[in-house]
C-alpha cells in the first residue's frame, strides 16, 4: 500500500483502489447479493411485491424436487426428480470433461514444456491460440456441422472404410462432451505447461539415470511437481463446463439436459427469476463443494493454485 | 563392483561445433579420474556421453569392456551426480536415496533399511524423514552421493558437484568424497574447472582444452611436467618468457629473449622464434649476486604476505615482471621492497613447451 503510494502518487493510487472496489462491489458482490436475496422470495405479480405475501422462505430451492423420473446411478435403479437428475448428470459429465481434457492436455503440455525447442514455442502457441480468435458460438456451431449425420466426420470415416453406415454423433451427451473438451482444453493445457516448465530438467534426467522407466519418472517426479497446475486447470475446466450454457444449447440433443439450460428455462421461459436464482446458487454451491472436496482428497492447497 | 571406462577415439559434434575431438583414455576400475578444463572445453559433454544422455558422433565408449552404444542412461551401470544435484524436492530424504531401488522393485522395508545404511555411510544418520528443503548445502551434497551409491553403480560420474558450496565446506567435501571413493572402491569420474580440486582428489587427471585431451597423468606429473603451455598455465602459476630457440641438445636448449639468455628443458618438436618458456614462481630464487646462468637483475616491486607463502613481484631492467613465491617457513629471507637483487632458476625446473594440442593460432 505504501509502496503503491510511493510509486504512483496519491491520486493514481486512489483511482486504482476506487476502480478495484467498484469492480468487486458493484459488478461482483452486489449483483450476487441481490440474486441471493431474491432467491428466497416468492415469484409474485408486481402488485404483490413488497406486500404481505412477499416473505422469505426456501420454497424456491425446494422446487428442484418436483416430479419423479427413473435414473440409474452406477447400476442402482432409483427414482429422482427430473431436475435433480439433470443436476447430477451436469456435475458428472463436467467431471468427465475435466478428466478428458487432462488426458489430452498432459502429453501436449509436457511436449511443449520439456521436449520442443524454445525457438519454435511462439509458433506452436500461436497455432494453439488461433482457434480462440473465433467466437465460441461459431466454434460450437462448426462442431455441430462436423458431427452432423451427413457431415464431414461421417463422410471421411466412411470413405476410409472405417464405418459402413453413418453414426448419429449428435445424441446423448457425447456432442456436449466433445464441444466442452474442445472449448476448454487450453484452460487445462496452460496451467499444466506452466507447472511443468518450472520443473528442473535435471530431475527428469536424474530419475532416468537412476534406472527409472519413462512412466515411473512421470508418476513419481513430473506428475507430483505438476499437481498445482493440474488442480488449477481442473478447477477451471470443471467450473466452466458446469456453468456453460452455449455448448450444451447448441450441441445438445433431446436427451442431454444441462442444468444451466434448466436455469435458463426457469428464468426466461417461466419468467421466474427467483427460482432461477435459487437454482443458480445451488449449482454454484455444489460445484464449489465438489472442488474443495477434490482439493482435500488430492492434498492441494488454495495457495498452490494461486501461484 | 567397479568397472573401467574406455573412450576410444570419441568425437561429439553439435552441428558444426566439435565439442569433443578424438578423445582416447582408459580409466581403470576403482580409479578416481578427473577431467579438468575451462568451461566449454567439452568435459561435461564427455560425462553426458558416458552416462548416456548424448551419443558420440564417432568412436566407442566401453564400460567394463562392454560397448555402450544405444544403451539409454537407465540401462547403464553409471550414476550421475548433477551440478545442481537434482534431488527430488517432493520426496523425503530416504525416498530420494532409495528411488533407484524403488525402480528396481525392492520392497519398502528393505529400501528404508538400505537408505539408513547409506545415510550412515555419508555421515547423515537419522535424516531419512527430513525434506530436501530442510537440509544445508553440504547435507544435500551427501544425500546426492547416497542416492547415486544406492543403485550400486560400477561408475560414479560427478559433474562439478562441489562448485555450489562455500570454500570451507568444499575442502571438507573433497576429503569426504575421496574417502567414500576409497571405501566403496567405485570408479569415480569427476568433472571440474578447479585445478586444486582435481590435483588434491584424483589418482589421474585429464586436462582438456577445446575438445581435445591435452595430457593425462597423475596430479604431480601434471603440475611438474606439463606437456604444453595450456596445461602449464591452466594448472598453477607461471613466469612466461617468449623468445627464439637454437640448437636443442640432450633435452635442453638455450633461448634468447629480450630479457636475457635462458637455458631450460625443451619438449620435442619445439623450435624457432616465438616459443615460450615456463617456470613456476616457487622455483624463482633471489640472490645478491648474479648466478652462473638464467639470472636476471631485478628490483623488488611488490611483496605480498599470503599466509603460508609470500608472493614477491620483481621487475627486470628490461621491463619484465617476475613472480616468485617464498615459503613462509624461515628458509628464505624475504627481500625488502625496492632492493636490487638477481633472480634465477634451475634449468631443470623450467621448460620450453608447445602451446597446446589442436590450439588455433
Amino acid at each position: 500500500m505504501q509502496e503503491m503510494m510511493k510509486r504512483y502518487g496519491g491520486t493514481l493510487t486512489a483511482m486504482i483502489l476506487l476502480l478495484t472496489a467498484f469492480w468487486i462491489l458493484i459488478l461482483l458482490i452486489l449483483p450476487n447479493l441481490t440474486m441471493f436475496e431474491s432467491s428466497f422470495r416468492p415469484y409474485l405479480p408486481v402488485i404483490d411485491v413488497g406486500g404481505p405475501k412477499d416473505t422469505y422462505s426456501v420454497n424456491n430451492y425446494l422446487r428442484i424436487l418436483g416430479g419423479e423420473v427413473p435414473m440409474s446411478i452406477f447400476g442402482f435403479e432409483a427414482t429422482v426428480p427430473p431436475r435433480v437428475k439433470v443436476f447430477l448428470l451436469t456435475i458428472f459429465y463436467s467431471m468427465v470433461v475435466t478428466v478428458i481434457t487432462f488426458i489430452m492436455a498432459y502429453p501436449l503440455a509436457y511436449y511443449l514444456a520439456k521436449i520442443v525447442s524454445p525457438k519454435s514455442l511462439p509458433t506452436l502457441f500461436l497455432l494453439l491460440f488461433v482457434p480462440l480468435w473465433v467466437s465460441e458460438i461459431l466454434r460450437s456451431f462448426a462442431w455441430w456441422i462436423i458431427l452432423a449425420l451427413k457431415g464431414p466426420l461421417n463422410v471421411v470415416l466412411m470413405s476410409l472404410g472405417i464405418i459402413d453406415t453413418e453414426i448419429r454423433w449428435i445424441s446423448g451427451f457425447s456432442p456436449v462432451i466433445i464441444g466442452l473438451v474442445y472449448t476448454y482444453v487450453l484452460f487445462m493445457m496452460f496451467p499444466l505447461f506452466n507447472a511443468m516448465q518450472s520443473l528442473d530438467s535435471n530431475q527428469i534426467e536424474a530419475a532416468e539415470d537412476l534406472g527409472s522407466p519413462w512412466w515411473r519418472t512421470h508418476w513419481r517426479v513430473i506428475l507430483p511437481h505438476a499437481k498445482p497446475g493440474i488442480a488449477s486447470g481442473a478447477v477451471m475446466v470443471f467450473m466452466l463446463s458446469a456453468g456453460s450454457l452455449l455448448v450444451p444449447a447448441l450441441l445438445g440433443s433431446t436427451t442431454s439436459g444441462w442444468f444451466t439450460q434448466t436455469i435458463q428455462g426457469v428464468m426466461l421461459e417461466e419468467q421466474d427469476w427467483n427460482t432461477g436464482a435459487a437454482f443458480a446458487f445451488m449449482l454454484l454451491i455444489v460445484c464449489t463443494l465438489a472442488v474443495s472436496l477434490a482439493m482435500r482428497v488430492f492434498r492441494v492447497k488454495l495457495s498452490d493454485i494461486a501461484k | 563392483m567397479s568397472a573401467g571406462i574406455d573412450l576410444d577415439n570419441v568425437v561429439c559434434d553439435f552441428g558444426s561445433f566439435r565439442a569433443v575431438d578424438h578423445v582416447n583414455v582408459n580409466i581403470q576400475p576403482g580409479e578416481f579420474f578427473s577431467f579438468l578444463g575451462p568451461s566449454g572445453c567439452g568435459k561435461t559433454t564427455i560425462l553426458r556421453m558416458i552416462s548416456g544422455f548424448i551419443e558420440p558422433t564417432e568412436g566407442v565408449i566401453r564400460i567394463g569392456g562392454k560397448d555402450m552404444k544405444g544403451q539409454r542412461p537407465n540401462q547403464r551401470p553409471t550414476a550421475l551426480i548433477f551440478q545442481n544435484l537434482a534431488l527430488f524436492p517432493l520426496m523425503p530424504v530416504w525416498e530420494n536415496i532409495s528411488f533407484g531401488l524403488e525402480v528396481r522393485g525392492v520392497d519398502k522395508a528393505k529400501r528404508r533399511a538400505r537408505a539408513e545404511e547409506l545415510l550412515a555411510l555419508v555421515d547423515l544418520p537419522g535424516a531419512g524423514d527430513k525434506m530436501i528443503s530442510q537440509l544445508s548445502g553440504g547435507q544435500k551434497q551427501r544425500v546426492a552421493i547416497a542416492r547415486a551409491l544406492a543403485v550400486e553403480p560400477s561408475v560414479m560420474l560427478l559433474d562439478e558437484p562441489l562448485s555450489a558450496l562455500d570454500l570451507k565446506l568444499r575442502q571438507n567435501m573433497r576429503a569426504e568424497l575421496r574417502a567414500i571413493q576409497k571405501r566403496t572402491g567405485v570408479t569415480f569420474v569427476f568433472i571440474t574447472h578447479d585445478q586444486g580440486e582435481a590435483l588434491a582428489m584424483s589418482d589421474r587427471v585429464g586436462v582438456m582444452s577445446q575438445g581435445k585431451l591435452q595430457q593425462v597423468s597423475n596430479p604431480r606429473d601434471i603440475y611438474n611436467n606439463p606437456v604444453n603451455g595450456f596445461v602449464a598455465s591452466f594448472v598453477g602459476e607461471n613466469n612466461i618468457l617468449t623468445g627464439s630457440v637454437a640448437a636443442p641438445a640432450g633435452g635442453f636448449a638455450v633461448m634468447d629473449t629480450p630479457h636475457g639468455r635462458f637455458r631450460a628443458r625443451i619438449a620435442d618438436g619445439v623450435s624457432g622464434a616465438g616459443v615460450k618458456l615456463y617456470v613456476r614462481p616457487e622455483h624463482m630464487v633471489f640472490s645478491p649476486a648474479a648466478g652462473a646462468e638464467n639470472s636476471v637483475p631485478v628490483t623488488i616491486s611488490e611483496v605480498a604476505f599470503e599466509g603460508n607463502f609470500i608472493s614477491v613481484h620483481a621487475v627486470s631492467d628490461s621491463g619484465m615482471t617476475f613472480l616468485s613465491e617464498l615459503r613462509n617457513d624461515g628458509s628464505a629471507t624475504v627481500p625488502e621492497l625496492g632492493t636490487k637483487l638477481h633472480v634465477s632458476f634451475d634449468p631443470a625446473r623450467a621448460a620450453i613447451l608447445p602451446d597446446a594440442v589442436g590450439a588455433k593460432g
